[in-house]
């Protein structure tokens, strides 16, 4: 009942933007208009990529000066030797930074090397040819990394301990968090892995569930983090994912790979290579799906608060306002959810690789 | 997907992996195994406790149901020894008063006994005093009469005479 009304609210609220839009259009005050919405996206993208300063936010003066509110991060680079020196180099993207007579540029969030001038040269699809170095800087996404690595580290090694001390019982935050790991523990791990084998594979599911969680969660406060719509992050978690499932399967996974039982023997040729494929496609699927959910999450709740900055009108702008409010909410069980899905499918294909077919 | 791959970031991978596999491995020795061996013990324990208090809620049903059959052993038993007692006491009246009886009968039959004795006596020395009253009373007469001649033949006539009569 509840949940229905929500949707009929979310429609109802999205019939009244589109002919608020469509209002705003016919009136057409193009100019300031169409800046802002530039800005707005161009906001946007920013946003979802990473960036070599930490920066909370920008404004600009009334003389017309670009200021930032935040703190350069330590760039790192391998180019002929360890480079290490400040982001505050680059002026926010703004300039070239010399360094040991080479010179870098920040090009579209990415570090090239360039002349003293920063030249970009472009290929005809206009993408940079520039050399890029390898790059292993501590970025905002690396930083927010470690600072969610230290805040689990000291949550449940404090939790570890609170047992120790209470004789076999938690405290303080442990007692909430203590469901939830029982939670992973018989509700993803139990059911999908086996009474046999799920123990061998609790501290990977506890620890990216928790990650996941924590760092969705971190990506929707205002801070600007965002570390799971960076493919490098979810490709990393579902590499760990397939690798494990590859390694710890049995005589009895490869064989439902590679020689199906229980069918004809031209069916058992024609399976192997999609078995086979599958391997890889289902640790693919988690990478997208993590990747795809937030940054979908982050595009779309802030395309809606731009758009109280683009009606600039009570009744838009409202409207927007509760919107945002509304999927902001969505965002916080989308933070869980995908943790949740992210668990329960690596504990099902491990769950898979240990399988072991009595009845068949 | 072109651009996913432009999104890509190597840098991004390497610290993610690094930290995320250093992170697994820190867990798991100082939280996961803590966490997940106490809360084990915990459960182990209240599985324990749980059974161990089933087994004693059985101990003492048995110990109930022992206690009864003894109960219901007593009562029979001392039912049984209050009937014993009940006949051992009734059988004990009509003893005594068969006894009583035959006592009594005795008593009487002695008591009639001896007074048949003593009355028999008591004629018998009735019997001697009236014979020596009678001869003393016939020798006074005797006396009297033989005082006179007459008399004495009178009286040996009539003595005679009753003689022959006996």
């Amino acid at each position: 009942m509840r949940r229905k009304i929500t949707v009929k609210t979310i429609t109802l609220l999205l019939l009244l933007v589109s002919f608020v839009t469509y209002g705003q259009e016919e009136h057409g005050h193009s100019d300031s208009g169409s800046d802002r919405k530039s800005e707005v996206k161009a906001y946007i993208q920013h946003h979802l990529k990473d960036s070599y300063d930490f920066n909370l936010f920008s404004w600009t003066s009334d003389s017309g000066e670009e200021k930032h509110f935040g703190f350069p991060l330590p760039v790192i680079l391998w180019d002929g030797g360890l480079k290490v020196f400040s982001s505050s180099k680059f002026h926010h993207g703004e300039s070239v930074a010399e360094v040991d007579g080479n010179y870098y540029k920040v090009y579209h969030s990415k570090i090239y090397k360039t002349d003293a001038e920063g030249t970009i040269k472009y290929d005809e699809e206009h993408h940079a040819t520039n050399e890029k170095p390898l790059d292993f800087s501590i970025t905002k996404n690396v930083l927010m990394i470690m600072m969610v690595f230290a805040i689990m580290f000291f949550m449940f090694s404090r939790m570890a301990k609170s047992y120790k001390k209470n004789g076999g019982l938690p405290k303080g935050t442990g007692r909430f968090l203590e469901p939830i790991v029982l939670y992973v523990r018989d509700e993803i791990a139990r059911p999908n892995i086996g009474e046999k084998h799920y123990k061998r594979y609790m501290s990977y599911l506890l620890t990216v569930f928790f990650f996941v969680w924590i760092v969705n969660l971190f990506g929707l406060t205002p801070i600007g983090m965002n570390v799971t719509n960076n493919i490098a992050v979810t490709l990393c978690l579902a590499l760990i994912t397939y690798l494990i499932t590859t390694f710890s399967g049995n005589k009895n996974y490869w064989k439902h790979i590679f020689w199906m039982p229980g069918v004809p023997v031209p069916m058992k040729i024609i399976l192997a290579p999609i078995e086979l494929l599958g391997t890889i496609i289902k640790p693919f699927a988690l990478m997208i799906r993590l990747y795809a959910n937030i940054t979908a999450g982050h595009v779309v709740l802030m395309s809606i608060i731009g758009m109280v900055f683009l009606f600039q009108n009570w009744l838009g702008s409202g409207l927007s306002f509760m919107l945002a409010f509304v999927l902001a909410i969505l965002e916080l069980l989308v933070a869980a959810l995908q943790a949740y899905i992210f668990t329960v499918l690596s504990a099902l294909y491990f769950g898979m690789a240990v399988e072991e077919h009595d009845d068949h | 997907m072109e651009k996913l791959f432009e999104d890509f970031s190597l840098g991004l991978f390497f610290w993610q992996a690094v930290l995320f596999i250093a992170l697994i491995f820190l867990l798991r020795k100082f939280a996961w195994k803590p966490i997940l061996d106490s809360v084990n013990s915990r459960e182990e324990g209240i599985r324990e406790a749980l059974d161990s208090a089933e087994k004693a809620k059985l101990d003492m049903q048995n110990l109930q149901a022992d206690n009864e059959k003894l109960l219901k052993e007593a009562r029979l038993e001392r039912e049984a020894m209050l009937k014993e007692a009940r006949e051992m006491k009734a059988k004990m009246i009509e003893d005594a008063k068969t006894d009583a009886k035959e006592e009594a009968n005795k008593l009487v039959a002695a008591a009639q006994a001896s007074i048949e004795t003593e009355k028999k006596a008591a004629i018998a020395e009735l019997k001697t005093q009236v014979a020596s009253l009678s001869i003393e009373i016939a020798e006074k007469v005797v006396r009297e009469e033989l005082s006179n001649k007459d008399k004495q033949m009178k009286l040996v006539e009539s003595m005679l005479g009753e003689a022959t009569l006996n």
